[in-house]
């Protein structure tokens, strides 16, 4: 009887010793990943920023003002080619 | 043969009487050592023991913080800090063939002869280069040089370049805000690196967080009040109307009169803070801020206004400013042209000196000094910007009669040019004083009142005479917009005497019947012929007024040409 015991016991205790090490596993797996992607959030956020400075250094006024006057020969009105048209208010 | 009895005689000699205890003792007094052993490692060098065990398995990380961003007010990055790298060496630990050492110098675009003396340089450590983009520097960690190391660094870039470098200001090693916002608001935008424990494995992965030593601290953002349209357009003409009258210097302001904030702020001449290797200490001024000069007579509205509210004169009291000059004690006063009698409105229209200093006379100095020091001269005006100065306005008590009247037509005091331009917020309001910042406020802010709001709209009135037909300001006016404002040209002081080089200036807002905008421009020393205010700084005003009406798409106040007419080659060429 008492044999029997200390054997369910035993293969309880395997167990049990077994599922801890494999979750620990799984524990850090997750974590290196959980890393990794923190990492990887960083690395975006930098990226972001550093795209950010392009799309303005495109988009600087100086650069849209040079091009839309020289590629696309747009031009100013004159005071006589503007009418003004009102909406409700006013 | 063998018998139990002689088996026992035989073990019983074998056996020595002591041998027991002295094993026994012996085993005794080696546990003995092993316990006095652990007792010592555990008590005595527990510390350094524990060191080394986590030396192999912890370690303390910083987590990096970066510097906020400083944004304009419709959220355009204005400085951005982004991750770089410094390439170092130890030069007496290089050990590089000609060959790598010349993919080196290619790498980080520096001479080769440079680069070998920065090796030779001795035993210390040098740094090869700052701010090396990433790339760049895993190209260089890929020729596996000994003794040539990287570190971490942030380098702050400035899309705006010299068209906001005098307002953003910049930083310098390790982010640390120098000049400008850049130092003003270093506590908010500055971020402070967090660190944390924790174990790795065999390959160098981190496993498991053990504890956070100290949180990391982000920058945090800072939104400006400034438009980066309308500062790059305000740049753009006072660089040109600098250029065309052969300047030294010139400075403009544009606020908007509702709230306080200031719109566009800027200096010619500029630096571009991306690069500095040019920029002396005279470009870095924020002039606009830093320097106070005599307005002239863009003050004598402040005059006629103390003036009206004394209730001793009206708008159309009659002042005789003939011969031109008025003499008081040794001192004579001179007006630029000359006139009969003016009526009050007309000593504005036509920025007459004598008609201002007779005005001034007749009023109590205190009334003057409280106008004016409720216009906010004499003091710093709190814009959150570093080293801004106060100007000067002595107490009323100290005037003589020569410098109230002086003080009358803007000279005897001095302002910056941001003071003068919250100082006109009075005339675009009913009489309110609105406080200047450069950062962006939620709605209409609340000003201090200052004159009675009748008194307001009559001098406003008097400021819109200015730019029309018989004013000083003509060139001034914009298509489209009622414009209201005021020439300054005052001669410079140099060692205590007034010399016959000028500041040129012009402050006015637009649309009259419902104030937008208000600028404030300054041209120092103009030497192509022209000097005066309406010739010089009101072109430059009103391309900028006009433009930014435009494109903030502000509904015109005046009857402009309704008519479409076909285009005209001269008319578009003007208007650009």
């Amino acid at each position: 009887m008492m044999v029997r015991l200390n054997l369910l016991l035993l293969a309880a205790l395997i167990a049990c010793s077994l599922s801890l090490i494999t979750s620990r596993h799984q524990a850090r797996k997750l974590f290196v990943e959980l890393e990794r992607q923190q990492g990887q959030s960083r690395a975006y956020e930098i990226e972001y920023g550093q795209l950010q400075l392009e799309q303005s250094t495109w988009a600087a006024p100086e650069r849209v003002e040079r091009l839309s006057r020289e590629r696309l020969k747009m031009q100013i009105p004159g005071p006589g080619r503007i009418q003004v048209v009102s909406g409700g208010q006013k | 043969m063998r018998t139990p009895a002689a088996r026992g005689t035989v073990a019983q000699s074998a056996l020595p009487r002591l041998r027991a205890p002295l094993v026994f003792g012996g085993l005794l007094l080696l546990f003995g050592v092993l316990l006095a052993r652990s007792l010592y490692l555990q008590s005595f060098n527990n510390e350094f023991l524990q060191g080394q065990g986590s030396s192999r398995y912890s370690r303390d990380l910083e987590i990096p913080a970066h510097r906020g961003r400083i944004l304009d007010r419709f959220g355009e990055p204005l400085a951005i800090s982004t991750p770089v790298k410094a390439i170092w060496a130890w030069p007496d630990k290089v050990e590089a063939s000609p060959q790598q050492l010349r993919s080196l110098a290619a790498y980080l675009e520096i001479d080769p002869s440079l680069l070998e003396a920065k090796l030779e340089h001795g035993d210390d450590f040098v740094y090869l280069k700052k701010a090396v983009a990433p790339e760049v520097a895993a190209r260089v960690a890929g020729l596996g040089i000994n003794g040539v190391h990287d570190d971490d660094e942030y380098r702050r870039y400035y899309p705006g370049g010299e068209v906001m470098s005098h307002v953003l200001g910049f930083t310098g090693d390790g982010d640390v805000g120098l000049e400008g916002l850049e130092l003003a608001q270093q506590p908010w935008l500055g971020g402070i690196p967090g660190s944390r424990r924790v174990i790795i494995n065999r390959r160098g992965e981190v496993v498991e967080d053990v504890a956070s030593i100290r949180a990391p601290q982000e920058g945090r953002d800072l939104a400006l009040s400034i438009d980066s349209r309308l500062q790059y357009l305000a740049f753009r003409e006072l660089k040109a109307a600098v250029e065309a009258n052969k300047a030294k210097a010139g400075g403009l302001v544009m606020l908007d009169p509702r709230t306080g904030e200031i719109l566009a702020l800027v200096n010619w001449p500029s630096y571009n803070p991306n690069n500095r290797a040019r920029a002396t200490r005279d470009r870095l001024r924020n002039r606009a801020l830093t320097d106070s000069f005599e307005p002239g007579s863009t003050l004598k509205p402040f005059t006629i206004a103390t003036a009206l509210e004394s209730g001793k004169v009206g708008p159309k009291s009659i002042i005789d400013t003939s011969p031109g000059t008025l003499t008081i004690g040794n001192a004579t006063i001179h007006d630029a042209h000359r006139s009969g009698p003016l009526t009050v409105e007309e000593v504005i229209q036509k920025s007459s000196n004598v008609g201002a200093a007779k005005l001034a006379l007749a009023l109590p100095p205190e009334a003057m000094w409280d106008t004016l020091s409720g216009a906010g001269f004499g003091v710093p005006p709190r814009t959150g910007f570093p080293g801004e100065v106060a100007g000067r306005l002595r107490p009323a008590k100290s005037w003589r009669p020569i410098e109230q009247a002086t003080m009358a037509y803007g000279h005897g005091i001095s302002v910056n040019l941001v003071q003068l331009a919250r100082a006109y917020t009075i005339f675009a309001t009913d009489g309110e004083l609105k406080p200047v910042t450069l950062f962006k406020e939620a709605g209409p802010v609340a000003g201090r009142p200052v004159l009675k709001p009748e008194i307001a709209r009559e001098v406003r009135h008097m400021l819109e005479m200015v730019v029309g037909p018989g004013g000083t300001a003509p060139k001034a006016q914009v298509i489209g917009y009622r414009v209201a404002g005021k020439t300054g040209t005052a001669h410079k002081l140099e060692g205590g005497n007034y010399v016959n080089r000028y500041v040129s200036s012009f402050v006015g807002f637009a649309p009259v019947s419902n104030p937008r905008l208000l600028v404030a421009v300054m041209i120092d020393e103009p030497s192509a012929g022209q000097y005066y205010g309406g010739s010089v700084a009101a072109p430059c005003f009103s391309n900028v007024m006009g433009t930014a009406l435009r494109l903030l798409g502000v509904a015109p106040d005046a009857p402009s040409n309704n008519v479409i007419l076909p285009a005209e080659g001269a008319e578009i060429q003007e208007e650009t």
